[in-house]
């Protein structure tokens, strides 16, 4: 059994159908790359599995359990289920530190000692050892999501979320968030990722999946997908890329 | 004939002034926190997720802001012994402050989680964060932060308002005022000073709302 199974998801924001019918299973160790155009949904499908958006039609399991709609199942979810936005989202009136102990603590009811301890090894991990005191206006771009990342890995997730981690950074910083992901997942984290970095998912996912309008339209491993792509969408939307 | 000045003739009052100043002070900390909390309160009921909760506060907070201060606090002095509730002067005082500045607050406090970024609370709850959690960790902080100075603002308002309670004998510092110019017809003098006092206290809460302020939202750890 897969450790996130999507079955025949449904979605609308009013009159506009956003997801259309997605199956899509998760292993446990896996790293998945969600590509497509803008609008087709990605982002969509990923606050799904996190419980950010409701579903109009489906079912989500999660280590083998359904997910409904109820605040507790939510709350269960996202236990097993981390998420890294495009716009760090750091809380500003929180140090490095205690945004990344704020969580444990205050829902896992850890010590503080404890809290500390973890969020200590991940943002070490991340490589912020030496910028745990700074508030997130005191940090760049790069450091505040790679900030986001630790709060996140120290709930101690099952998946990890990624919605273009690295979109709104400058080219300069994007480096840095992306070796930390590549890290997380060398060390066997399972990711899934939207990404516009094409290389990047080539070389780090085992899956690729590619969205267009609403339904996955292709998936299979980076390297076939991208040398000999079955449908003429995905086709145009790499070489659209390389164009 | 010119008018003679004769502060003098206040002096032998200062006991009296000095005793509607306490009530004046008594009124404006209660109204001050319990208000201020009342509008925590309200501004959290008027995001629930239960329309009714939400639709209720708003009408309260309308219902305030469009009547007169002086009515309310009547209402709630002569008004509701009708139904049995006898409030003492300062009673009465208290409370009407207490809901006036509650829902003014409502809606100052509303703007400033109105204004935390969808994206935060977002990321509270992808780390499985519950509702309440959310809003006392990650939303009201920030959110009162943005508002302090319209806050404060009002409550230096509602404790000039104070001054009205006169009307139901509650013995403030206008009161005073009113009783000591009746027995020695020195207006003058007597509103002068009261002025003078209103003045001073009024520099004096900007300045305690200020103080505590930065001691609310200031940065303890420091990089
Ligand atoms: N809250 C919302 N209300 C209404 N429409 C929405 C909402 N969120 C997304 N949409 C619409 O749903 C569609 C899919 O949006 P989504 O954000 O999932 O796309 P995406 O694939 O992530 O695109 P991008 O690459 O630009 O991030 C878009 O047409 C978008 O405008
Ligand atoms: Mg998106």
């Amino acid at each position: 059994m897969s450790l996130v199974e999507l079955h025949a998801i449904h979605k609308s924001f009013g009159a506009l159908q956003v997801l259309k019918g997605i199956d899509l299973k998760i292993d446990e160790g896996q790293v998945i790359a969600l590509i497509g155009k803008s609008g087709s949904g990605k982002s969509t499908l990923l606050r799904t599995i996190n419980g950010l958006e409701t579903i109009d039609d489906g079912t989500i399991m999660v280590a083998g359990k359904k997910v409904g709609d109820h605040d507790t199942d939510l709350l269960q979810l996202r236990l097993n289920v981390g998420m890294v936005f495009q716009q760090f989202n750091l809380f500003p009136h929180y140090t490095a530190l205690e945004n990344v102990m704020l969580s444990p603590q205050v829902v896992k009811k850890q010590s503080k000692g404890e809290a500390r301890k973890i969020a200590e090894e991940m943002l070490a991990k991340v490589g912020l050892s030496d910028k745990m005191m700074h508030y997130p206006d005191q940090l760049s771009g790069g450091q505040q999501q790679r900030v986001a990342i630790a709060r996140a890995l120290a709930m101690k997730p099952r998946v990890l979320l990624c919605d273009e981690v690295t979109s709104a950074l400058d080219p300069e910083l994007v480096n840095e968030v992306l070796a930390v992901v590549r890290q997380l997942a060398e060390e066997g984290m399972t990711l899934v990722m939207v990404t516009h970095e094409m290389r990047f998912a080539r070389e780090v996912c085992d899956s690729l999946v590619f969205m267009h309008q609403g339904r996955i339209h292709e998936s299979g491993n980076p390297e076939h997908v991208f040398a000999s792509p079955k449908t003429p969408e995905l086709a145009s939307f790499v070489g659209g890329l390389a164009g | 004939m010119a008018y003679q000045f004769d502060f003098g003739a206040i002096l032998p009052h200062w006991k009296l002034l000095l005793d509607g100043v306490v009530l004046t002070t008594e009124l404006a900390a209660i109204g001050a926190v319990a208000g201020v909390g009342l509008g925590i309160l309200g501004a959290w009921a008027r995001t629930a997720r239960t329309p009714v909760i939400s639709q209720l506060v708003g009408v309260y907070v309308e219902l305030i802001r469009n009547t007169p201060f002086l009515v309310q606090l009547f209402f709630i002095f002569f008004g509701l012994p009708a139904l049995g509730i006898k409030l003492s002067e300062f009673q009465a005082a208290a409370l009407a402050m207490v809901v006036n500045l509650g829902a003014y607050s409502t809606e100052i406090v509303r703007a400033g989680i109105q204004a935390i970024p969808a994206g935060q609370i977002e990321a509270a709850q992808s780390l499985a964060m519950n509702r309440v959690q959310i809003f006392r960790y990650i939303i009201i902080r920030p959110a009162l932060k943005k508002i302090w100075p319209a806050l404060s603002s009002q409550v230096v308002i509602v404790m000039l308002g104070s001054s009205v309670c006169s009307q139901i004998a509650a013995e403030e510092l206008t009161f005073a005022a009113n009783y000591i110019q009746g027995m020695n017809f020195r207006a003058f003098e007597v509103y002068f000073v009261t002025t003078g006092l209103y003045l001073v206290m009024s520099i004096l809460l900007r300045q305690i709302l200020k103080v505590f302020g930065n001691f609310l939202f200031e940065r303890r750890n420091h990089a």
